[in-house]
């Protein structure tokens, strides 16, 4: 297999876990709003409305770059990483 | 101060800005004591924010193409991040989501989740790539990727259609702040909101909207926290409201039951004596109260708009590389958290404050003429945006004998929570700000993609830059009128109008835009036939729900993009395995298009 599918199928790998990973907090965990809502949450909110508020939110933002830092690494390591800074 | 290695500087120049604009809020506040005027304070925010954003717009001016249509792709990626959380969060987002989640509560967070979660989608599935092509706009792509002119005209006709229903609703928005700040007719202050627009975009296209973007977000997030951190602070909630509502959050509900929301309604006689426009509370605060379906299909109509509106997507064209583009989106996201999880933190405060019996500010359960005698209430019923009326006749005003307009939360709360005016000019300039900003996006990516992709690629190949930067330029000032005529006419709201604009955009543009980089053998007949059939089936049922058209599966004329984009998809597919496949160039430039190293496809950069 040549350096660029390699390269490729794995950049395709993290794609899969990062949808995965936005689906479940995205849409997985809505399909159980009303079951969440007993339960305590971070600060003491009600679990799903700390969802809809910060929680889905903030992971997002982390997820992102979490996202960007695994995709820089798989660039490097095939050496298909921009020169200089940004 | 603004040439030579502005760049390096940015950090420095911005310091500066926001340390200035702090001490203008000062001095107002010292003006204010003074006996400044509530109109002159008013006055003063607006105008010397938007002197400042067209000062900006005018040192940004450029004669170059790539400075014009992509700020030279040099802007950093934290720049680029506040720039697009600007160029993102619109009039609706600042003046209205807090409202939205104030009466409608869990069923209205779906947005909340949608406008975010999108940029995921984003990061992963299309910006860097896009970066990487080193193209102008989005149609630019779509046209190079697939070949031909017709795929190329289809894409700006998804792109104008989407960004159009936009725009509208936005200079709508610069227009009601405009004539509420500077007391004039709304049918001249909508142009007074044109002109402020276009002070910002004309000069520097792309260039001057960028640092005109950064500028309005530095004021839109002071305008939007100082408020929700004082207010919080004042009521004794917590210092630091996201993390210290929970009390109040329960509060609410408990305050819910015991005055009957959802048991003592009004008859339908009652509610016609409402003015247009106002709403009472009904929903419950933070319950649930929409089917997952409905909730789930909100939001995802909502990610994958996020992920097809051009606007967005070509901020992430003007950063240095295809590395920092994907850090850009990030930041991004963060600017845009910072507002999004501080608006149902605003919302709790807000309803608390008007209906806890046990707070100086609460009015419900005091005699219907007491609440009439309260200068704010006064103030705010000649704006039409508040109203009580003593429907069962016993004087004292109940739960559900209280209405309010969305736009009240956060424009009003301020004053309710005995704020000074200071406060109440910021949050108009803010308004002001975020409005701006989305508007100068909008109206720029249809100007683009109309001079470069419609007049440079389809009709005149050989003009040159110095004409095909006038005719941009001739067009932004065409569209920003029509925008304006229209908005003048007041026939849509502005939330309304935001939410078709990402249904159409994801109806069209969604998947020929991520299988043009994901999947290799889509090909042009295949394109050309996911954007046409998208648009119109979305359209078309947005048509058929608008006419008493039942409707199927839960769709609704909010979430019709879902129905769009799965026609879009099937047609794409179908199409492209029913023809042949793309040429060996074509696969060559989506294998180059995969790597982020090398030369961009279109560009030198």
């Amino acid at each position: 297999m040549s350096k660029q599918a390699q390269h490729w199928e794995k950049t395709r790998g993290l794609l899969i876990v990062t949808l995965a990973i936005w689906f479940v907090f995205s849409i997985g965990i809505f399909l159980f709003g009303a079951e969440m809502e007993s339960v305590g949450g971070p600060f003491g909110y009600p679990l799903t409305y700390w969802f809809t508020c910060q929680g889905s939110l903030g992971i997002f933002v982390i997820l992102i770059f979490w996202f960007a830092n695994r995709q820089e690494k798989i660039d490097e390591e095939f050496g298909f990483s921009e020169k200089g800074d940004d | 101060m603004i040439k030579g290695n502005f760049i390096d500087n940015l950090p420095k120049v911005y310091g500066i800005y926001t340390g200035g604009f702090l001490a203008f809020i000062v001095i107002m506040a010292i003006s204010e004591q003074m006996g400044m005027t509530a109109k002159a304070i008013g006055i003063a925010f607006v105008a010397f924010t938007v002197a400042i954003y067209a000062i900006i717009g005018y040192l940004s001016r450029t004669a170059q193409a790539d400075a014009y249509y992509v700020a030279g792709r040099q802007v950093p990626t934290v720049f680029n991040g506040m720039a697009t959380a600007a160029d993102w969060m619109s009039g609706a987002s600042f003046v209205a989501m807090a409202g939205g989640i104030y009466f409608k509560g869990y069923g209205y967070m779906a947005l909340l989740v949608g406008w975010t979660g999108g940029y995921v989608l984003v990061a992963s599935l299309l910006a860097p790539y896009l970066r990487k092509f080193g193209c102008y706009t989005v149609p630019d792509f779509i046209g190079t990727r697939y070949g031909g002119n017709l795929s190329r005209f289809l894409a700006v006709v998804v792109l104008t259609v989407a960004s159009f229903t936009y725009v509208t609703a936005q200079i709508n928005a610069t227009g009601t702040i405009a004539s509420v700040a500077l007391d004039i007719p709304f049918q001249y202050a909508v142009y007074v909101g044109l002109v402020s627009i276009l002070l910002c975009s004309m000069l520097g296209g792309m260039r001057g909207v960028t640092w005109t973007q950064v500028a309005q977000y530095i004021v839109l997030i002071i305008a939007y926290l100082l408020p929700v951190f004082w207010i919080s602070n004042k009521m004794g909630a917590g210092f630091f409201p996201h993390f210290m509502l929970a009390d109040e959050v329960a509060r609410i509900a408990d305050l819910e039951a015991q005055f009957g929301l959802g048991t003592v309604t009004n008859s339908a006689a009652d509610l016609a004596t409402v003015p247009k426009g106002l709403a009472g509370i009904t929903k419950a605060h933070s319950a649930v109260n929409a089917t997952p379906w409905a909730f789930i299909s909100l939001a995802l109509a909502m990610m994958m708009g996020t992920a097809s509106l051009p606007h967005v997507m070509m901020r992430y064209f003007t950063t240095p590389s295809v590395k920092a583009a994907r850090k850009s989106v990030g930041w991004s996201l963060f600017f845009i958290f910072l507002l999004y999880s501080s608006a149902p933190m605003l919302a709790t405060l807000s309803k608390l404050s008007l209906i806890d019996p046990n707070l100086a500010t609460g009015i419900i359960g005091k005699s219907i003429s007491e609440v009439q005698a309260i200068d704010w209430y006064q103030n705010w019923n000649q704006a039409n945006l508040m109203f009580v009326s003593d429907f069962n006749g016993n004087g004292t005003l109940e739960l559900n004998e209280f209405f309010m307009g969305g736009k009240a939360v956060v424009l009003a709360t301020p004053e309710i929570a005995g704020l000074p005016y200071v406060i109440s000019g910021l949050v108009a300039a803010g308004g002001m700000a975020a409005a701006m900003s989305t508007a100068d996006g909008l109206i720029l990516a249809i100007a683009n993609a109309l001079s470069h992709d419609l007049y440079y690629k389809i009709i005149d190949p050989k003009a040159e830059t110095a004409k095909r930067l006038v005719v941009a330029r001739v067009l932004l000032v065409v569209i920003g009128f029509a925008g304006a005529t229209i908005a003048a006419m007041e026939i849509q709201g502005i939330l309304g109008s935001v939410i078709w604009a990402f249904d159409f955009a994801m109806s069209g543009l969604f998947f020929p835009l991520v299988l043009g980089v994901w999947w290799k053998r889509a090909n042009r007949e295949g394109a050309i036939a996911g954007m046409a059939l998208g648009l119109a089936s979305g359209m078309g049922y947005l048509i058929w729900v608008r006419n008493g058209g039942s409707g199927f599966l839960g769709i609704t004329q909010l979430t019709f993009g879902i129905f769009g984009s799965a026609v879009s998809l099937v047609s794409m597919v179908v199409v492209s395995l029913m023809t042949s496949e793309p040429d060996a160039a074509t696969q060559k430039m989506v294998d180059e298009v995969r790597v982020p190293a090398g030369k961009s496809i279109l560009g030198k950069h």
